[in-house]
């Protein structure tokens, strides 16, 4: 039995996406051919604006999208996972992400994946990359169909943190032997709260904070 | 009266050996990446390297000579045979030590064995550089190192750095008798012939050494690198006095039972400065007006110009190094003449040891080509190397004090050197013993995914190599009683080295005299270039 785990965020650190590529594809996705092309239009629109929300506040800007899956079934969006896992997701991991995760998985950690992204949507990475377990958003359903709301807390900023710290005591981890890999400054908590912190392709802001704090920066590529 | 040659014997022995005098000229000595120049106290006994021994006067020629002419084993051209599988094996850039100008001497062999072997009929032909646990070396580095035109007939995909991190490229043979797991990169496992191509630098190198560290991985090298080995080692550089030697030998020995290798070593002189930094391998005493000014104008100007700039502009600097011998053929034999080159250049005779002896530190270590000598290797290049310089006995008694002269400043490499970024901030707070380190965080750091990425896919050390740096040190800090570090421009580096600390050498010598008492007898060890001493 794993003693440690190594939490990988995702988008931006195993993937070159981002969250705001997985709303995207969504979004085109939902209906029929005439709603389609007007969701395309207002997509692309507003793009650029969730693209700004992302960088300011990652929670509000959560709240905010997922209500655009209100209404949608939960077979509908697993399948949508599906294709978009092989459009979007397979194409944009980085070349040296399966090492990585395979390093760690030989030096006797457990793999999970943490994530603000929905469950759904990073199952089949989840399973492509061989990971153990995730850490990732939930979607509400009533009835088979998506409500729009996130079930509480969002898993984000410091809640990452609580959610590894949680599953570290479900799991009956060492917190100080897991390794935490990010590549945003918006995922400081949960670098903080592991011992063994790596940036991996940082942002300008986690770069510095690595450089002080002396954790290892990989750059994936 | 003496026979002529006991004279020329004695005179040639002693001439290294200076006694200062009232009216001594002030000694030029490194200090990191500038110079410091020091009066030392009446009666210090000042250790200067021989000179350069001659080259031979056609390399090439010499190479052709040994592989047609081996020890121990049938002449090249006979071993290889159409359609086999040949690995050449060579030497990272940890040495020589600044780099060579090129041609590197690795160049001009492979220059004739690639050409040999392709007259042969045998074109299954790589090239894998035994960096072991070291940094791959980099493009540009692989490239100088064999020129041009190997480097665009073999890169990337036949001319690369060993990975002992993958999982598929290792191959474990049958252990020694001693229970040490014995393993090699498969491609070189599964090689019909090696050729090994080895850059001699000190006695430490070659021989065993070559294979069973460098093309090996954390499993097996563990078995050697550890500090009971190292605390076993009298000295590294003299075979007869070394545990690690021996454990190497032991490994070499599987290798050599299971596997074919030829190895081609090489000796080098001592000519570590050309033209406008040769003044440096004089002794002050024979200084002419230009040297002395040559002098000046550099440690003036290495003084005003940033650290990093001034690293720049040292490691930008090669040196002529001339080849002094070229064996070739099965491994012991090869080594013992490689190893009698050796002496003959580095060896310094000396009457008795001292109670106070002064490492000045250079800017350069095998471990920081292109790169920071950061604090660990400060340590590993005092008490790791330098004091190591000899054949079993130590320049310093024991109890003695070692006064290093280097700024001990706080930099790292985060390229190079990430584990030891954390090493360095984390455990030595803790502790400083080796054993300690070894039992407790050893497995840590080798195991880190983020190191062991960083030395796979980037140019960082392993992820446990600065324990290796530590341990190192092990007989020397053992051994000394006391280390200062003359010069130092923090406390705290010194604080977590567990040395003590002063502005400059005079105090160091005065607080060393303290400890060791006011007759205490003082040695200093004028490197570089290299020089080791014999002490009776």
């Amino acid at each position: 039995m794993p003693s440690k785990a190594a939490f990988f965020d995702v988008d931006g650190t195993l993937v070159k996406t981002n969250v705001v590529h997985v709303y995207a594809y969504y979004a085109m996705n939902r209906g029929s051919v005439l709603g389609m092309a007007g969701r395309t239009l207002s997509t692309a629109l507003s793009i650029p604006l969730f693209g700004a929300m992302d960088t300011l506040d990652r929670k509000t800007f959560n709240e905010f999208f997922y209500r655009y899956y209100a209404g949608l079934s939960e077979d509908r969006l697993i399948t949508i996972a599906e294709d978009m896992f092989e459009d979007v997701l397979r194409p944009a991991l980085f070349a040296q992400s399966q090492d990585l995760i395979d390093q760690a998985r030989r030096s006797g950690c457990k793999v999970v994946l943490v994530t603000g992204a929905l469950d759904f949507t990073m199952r089949p990475l989840a399973r492509h990359l061989g990971a153990d377990d995730m850490i990732a958003n939930k979607m509400q359903f009533v009835g088979g169909k998506a409500t729009g709301k996130v079930i509480p807390p969002i898993i984000e900023g410091a809640n990452k943190a609580n959610a590894i710290r949680a599953y570290c005591t479900k799991e009956g981890l060492t917190l100080d032997k897991c390794h935490g890999y990010s590549d945003s400054a918006s995922d400081y908590a949960m670098l903080a709260v592991v011992g063994r912190p790596t940036a991996v392709n940082p942002d300008l802001r986690l770069r510095s904070i690595a450089r002080a704090y002396n954790w290892p920066i990989l750059d994936l590529k | 009266m003496r026979p002529f040659k006991t004279l020329q014997k004695l005179y040639d022995e002693e001439s290294q050996v200076v006694i200062t005098e009232k009216g001594s000229p002030p000694r030029a000595l490194f200090y990191g990446e500038g110079f410091l120049q020091e009066d030392l106290p009446v009666g210090t006994r000042v250790i200067f390297p021989r000179p350069p021994m001659a080259g031979v006067p056609n390399v090439k020629a010499a190479i052709r000579w040994a592989i047609n002419h081996p020890e121990g084993m049938d002449p090249l051209h006979a071993l290889l045979k159409p359609g086999m599988r040949l690995t050449c094996v060579i030497d990272d850039i940890s040495v020589p030590l600044p780099p060579m100008v090129t041609p590197d001497v690795r160049q001009s062999i492979l220059e004739v064995v690639l050409e040999l072997a392709a007259d042969s009929g045998v074109d299954d032909v790589h090239l894998v550089i035994a960096n072991a646990l070291h940094r791959r070396m980099t493009e540009a580095e692989m490239r100088r190192m064999v020129g041009q035109k190997i480097y665009d007939a073999y890169y990337p995909d036949r001319y690369y750095n060993h990975d002992a991190e993958d999982p598929d490229g290792i191959v474990a043979l049958e252990r020694t008798a001693h229970g040490e797991e014995v393993s090699v990169n498969r491609r070189v496992a599964e090689s019909d012939l090696i050729i090994y191509v080895n850059v001699n630098f000190v006695p430490m190198n070659g021989g065993h050494k070559s294979m069973g560290t460098g093309v090996s991985n954390y499993k097996s090298l563990r078995h050697h690198h550890n500090p009971k080995t190292i605390r076993e080692s009298d000295s590294y550089m003299e075979p007869k006095s070394s545990a690690l030697y021996r454990s190497n030998e032991r490994i070499g020995r599987n290798i050599d039972k299971h596997l074919k290798v030829f190895h081609i070593e090489t000796t080098l002189n001592n000519r570590m400065f050309g033209a406008p930094t040769d003044f440096l391998a004089k002794k002050e005493e024979d200084y002419t007006e230009a040297d002395r000014l040559k002098f000046q104008a550099m440690r003036y100007t290495l003084s005003k110009l940033p650290r990093a700039a001034a690293r720049k502009v040292l490691n930008a600097i090669p040196a002529p190094y001339d080849v002094t011998g070229v064996y070739a053929g099965a491994t012991e034999p090869t080594h013992a003449k490689t190893l009698e080159t050796s002496w003959k250049q580095y060896v310094v005779p000396v009457e008795g040891q001292s109670d106070i002896v002064i490492f000045p530190i250079p800017f350069v270590s095998p471990y920081s080509v292109n790169s920071i000598l950061n604090p660990l290797l400060v340590q590993v290049m005092g008490l790791g190397y330098f004091f190591n310089l000899n054949r079993g006995v130590p320049l310093v008694k024991k109890g003695g004090v070692l006064i290093l002269l280097h700024p001990a400043y706080d930099e790292f490499d985060p390229e190079h050197h990430p584990s030891y970024i954390e090493f360095f901030h984390r455990l030595l707070p803790e502790t400083r013993d080796s054993m300690k380190l070894e039992h407790k965080y050893e497995k840590e750091f080798a195991e880190n995914p983020s190191y062991v990425h960083l030395y796979r896919k980037n140019n960082a050390y392993h992820g446990v190599h600065p324990f290796y740096m530590w341990y190192w040190g092990e007989n020397g800090r053992q051994h000394v009683g006391k280390v200062i570090v003359a010069g130092a421009e923090n406390n705290h580096v010194p604080a977590l080295m567990g040395w003590d600390r002063t502005d400059t050498l005079t105090e160091a010598i005065e607080e060393a005299r303290g400890f060791m008492g006011r007759s205490a007898t003082i040695s200093l060890l004028r490197i570089a270039p290299t020089v080791m001493v014999d002490v009776k």
